[in-house]
């Protein structure tokens, strides 16, 4: 229990302090012991004979036990006696609309400038990995973000199944390609169409819920779609998915080595980081084109009346506002825009399968929006960018196993730590890393108000 | 009608096992209204402490004795995994109490990412086949064409979960924690008001929930005799689905529809398909959420503007 007492103020001297910190701080490392063991200290393996038996790893639990003291520690010293920062207030609405201006200006040069910039540092080869695995895997996050923050941060409708919408993009417009022969410029708007349809669909039974419920019932719909895609083996494939996915093109221009290639029609010589580049403006510029909407609809009455239903659904009814249509042009256009986000991943990838529309996606476009704060596109797109970025990250750190060995594999821990990481987002800053929202009307000033001061949506 | 028995034992058996998990969820929502995501990987941790147990008992130690063995993996292992879920809480949730809604959810997503991750880390993605044990079958009664068993595990798991029910119905209903802890569900700040510890009750509720689940965990490694770092989001969410079925907030709600939701998956399994019988699960989530929020038992929730 000694985790739960708070330390004294720091006035009795610090020999006692210290003391009752170390003392602290030894409650805590046994807790840590008891957590490490057994999962950490013994690792069950198979042997031969297909038998498990347990290995010992007491090393990792001295560690694990010493980390834990030593945090502890820390924290009492240095972190706990700092008066805590207060909130900031709301900022005086001119400074920070320029601020969020300049700082968007910026954000969006660094976007359409980064291809190059990679291919200038790394050369051709060494780019098409920090494009595509990077770059266009962050922009389809960033996307999905937007996407979702128009349920979630807008209408304040808690989504834990968007990536239902991002399955019916990528099938639907798979299947089209391979069933009608069609290109990927026709396959992208049928398949956002296709996924609004479903989003009203899975939109009507969900009307009368809110909140965690809501919630819930979405995981459901999500897993359904899923289990479905695995099981309706003679359309989608079952585990084994769809591949042969025809690849986009520019204007009719396919990006390989062929005579009638994009290469050759200018001239110069063929490399696949060209496709690279063109895929990531592509998603580029439907991700703005999923911002841009975003921002103009906030200025429109649905917009307006998807704030409103947030921060108040029964207000919403007495004066009028048609809550069920509110409610499913949101889930229209949010599961719209994670469509056209599958379609995009289905034409990139080639190949698609189950396996790449579990709960967890769903649960990480959900948790980069709240991390971003709900509602902030700017947010949104920060979290988008640390969380994947710092996950992907972790793939290249390969000097990593010159000091833990040959076995050590960072990857492994991407998901470990991006669990971390929500959870401590989460205590850090509860309402998001940018905490402070622009109202869309205002009376007389407008000026940022504090993210606290937003309702996370009932319905 | 034989098949149809069996059928009926065998959804009896897997139901008890989640009318424990689904108990843990319906305190901890019944009293900080919070869906904990990171209970069904607290379950899956348990499996897994089990494991681990059973096999140094047995293998390092030597232990003859199996029933022995058996109680001590049941003790050490609901104490863990007690303290995974206390501090999980002290860690996680705790700090968020009081903050905006979604933040405890995603909190809870973020803890079961980890949880399932930590796992999946120490002690490796493949499938653990458990050493096989307490084998025995009882022929209950041989039709023509198919014979009715009872095996030794499915007694064990019933009998189990019918002694943890009264056991723990007892201390909810006549402990003074328990009395606390109902109190703390009606109304926090009232109970806080008359001197109960609030943060203590949680930490108790959620400790009291992982011990069940920690039960759970042990009995579905015995049954299925094979653990794996994933098994905790499917069973979890079945779980939960038990427990809105049975209304959530209310413990009796909790095992009977943990007990339906088992028969329901077996009965399907054996009669429709086995390929959708997780659909049948979410669907059956999916409708009790929408056209019966209040569950079989659920007190329903009157909204005060």
């Amino acid at each position: 229990m000694a985790i739960a007492r708070e330390p004294a103020a720091a006035s009795d001297g610090a020999m006692r302090s210290l003391t009752a910190a170390i003392v602290d701080a030894l409650g805590t490392a046994l807790i840590a012991l008891g957590l490490a063991v057994p999962i950490l200290a013994l690792r069950t393996e198979q042997n031969m004979f297909n038998e498990l038996i347990l290995q010992p790893r007491w090393g990792y639990v001295a560690v694990a036990v010493a980390a834990a003291f030593a945090a502890r520690l820390f924290y009492l010293l240095f972190a706990a006696v700092r008066p805590r920062a207060r909130p900031r207030s709301a900022l005086p609405g001119t400074a920070g609309t320029v601020a969020a201006r300049t700082f968007a200006g910026i954000g969006l040069a660094a976007l359409v400038s980064y291809p190059l910039i990679a291919l200038a540092l790394t050369g051709k080869a060494g780019a098409i990995k920090w494009i595509d695995n990077f770059g266009i895997q962050i922009m389809i996050y960033i996307m999905l973000g937007w996407g979702l923050n128009i349920v979630v941060g807008l209408a304040g409708l808690l989504d834990l199944g968007y990536v239902a919408f991002y399955a019916v993009g990528a099938y639907s417009s798979a299947l089209l390609a391979q069933t009608f022969g069609l290109s990927f410029w026709i396959c992208l708007p049928l398949a956002g169409i296709l996924a609004a349809l479903w989003g009203i669909l899975l939109g009507f039974p969900v009307l009368r819920l809110r909140g965690d419920y809501l919630a819930i019932v979405t995981l459901a719909f999500g897993e359904i779609i899923r289990l479905i895609l695995i099981n309706w083996v003679p359309v989608t494939g079952g585990y084994a998915g769809i591949s042969g996915i025809p690849r986009p093109t520019l204007l009719g221009l396919p990006f390989n080595a062929s005579d009638e290639g994009f290469a050759a029609y200018f001239n110069i010589e063929f490399s696949p980081v060209h496709r690279a580049i063109f895929l990531f403006y592509v998603i580029l510029a439907l991700a703005l084109l999923t911002n841009w909407v975003t921002l103009r609809l906030r200025r429109l009455p649905i917009g307006r009346a998807w704030e409103a239903l947030r921060e108040d659904e029964i207000a919403c009814r007495s004066l009028g506002i048609n809550t069920t249509n509110t409610k499913l042009t949101a889930f229209a256009i949010g599961a719209g825009f994670g469509g056209f986000a599958g379609s995009f991943f289905a034409a990139r990838q080639g190949f698609i399968s189950p396996e790449s529309f579990t709960f967890m996606e769903s649960a990480i476009v959900l948790a980069i929006v709240v991390l971003g704060g709900m509602g902030s596109q700017i947010g949104v797109a920060i979290a988008a960018v640390a969380m994947i970025g710092g996950t992907e990250i972790l793939r290249e750190l390969d000097w990593l196993r010159r000091i833990f060995g040959p076995e050590f594999e960072p990857t492994q821990y991407r998901m470990l730590l991006f669990g971390l990481a929500m959870v401590l987002v989460m205590i850090w800053k509860p309402r998001g890393l940018i905490s402070s929202r622009m109202p869309s009307i205002f009376l007389h000033q407008r000026r940022r108000v504090r993210g606290e001061l937003v309702k996370e949506g009932h319905g | 009608m034989e098949y149809f028995l069996q059928q009926l034992i065998n959804g009896v058996t897997l139901g008890s096992i989640y009318g424990l998990i689904a108990i843990g969820y319906t305190m901890v929502f019944g009293i900080i209204g919070m869906v904990n995501f990171a209970h069904g990987d607290v379950f899956m941790l348990s499996t897994f402490i089990a494991l681990i147990f059973l096999l140094a008992l047995t293998q390092v130690l030597g232990f003859a004795s199996l029933a022995l063995a058996l109680i001590i993996v049941l003790v050490l292992g609901m104490l863990l995994t007690s303290l995974w879920a206390w501090a999980i809480e002290r860690l996680a949730y705790r700090p968020l109490r009081g903050s905006f809604r979604l933040a405890p959810l995603i909190s809870a997503i973020g803890m079961s990412i980890f949880l399932s991750n930590l796992v999946q880390v120490t002690q490796g993605p493949r499938n653990k086949p458990v050493p096989s044990f307490l084998t025995t079958v009882l022929t209950l009664r041989e039709g023509e064409t198919y014979t009715v068993t009872l095996s030794y595990k499915q007694i064990l798991i019933v009998a189990v979960t019918a002694l943890l029910l009264v056991a723990f119905w007892y201390l909810v209903q006549w402990t003074s924690l328990g009395r606390a802890q109902r109190a703390c569900e009606q109304d926090r700040r009232m109970a806080a008001l008359l001197g109960i510890d609030v943060d203590r009750t949680i930490s108790l509720t959620f400790v009291m929930g992982a011990a069940l689940a920690a039960v759970a965990g042990l009995l579905f490694m015995i049954y299925y005799g094979v653990v794996s770092f994933a098994d905790g989001f499917v069973p979890g969410v079945k779980a939960f689905t038990a427990a809105v079925l049975g209304g959530i907030g209310s413990l009796p709600g909790a095992v009977l529809g943990g007990l339906l939701i088992g028969l329901i998956e077996t009965l399907w399994s054996a009669y429709f398909s086995i390929d959708y019988k997780d659909v049948a699960t979410f669907s059956i989530l999916a409708i009790t959420l929408v056209f019966l929020p209040s569950g079989l038992l659920g007190k329903p929730e009157v909204e005060k503007v």
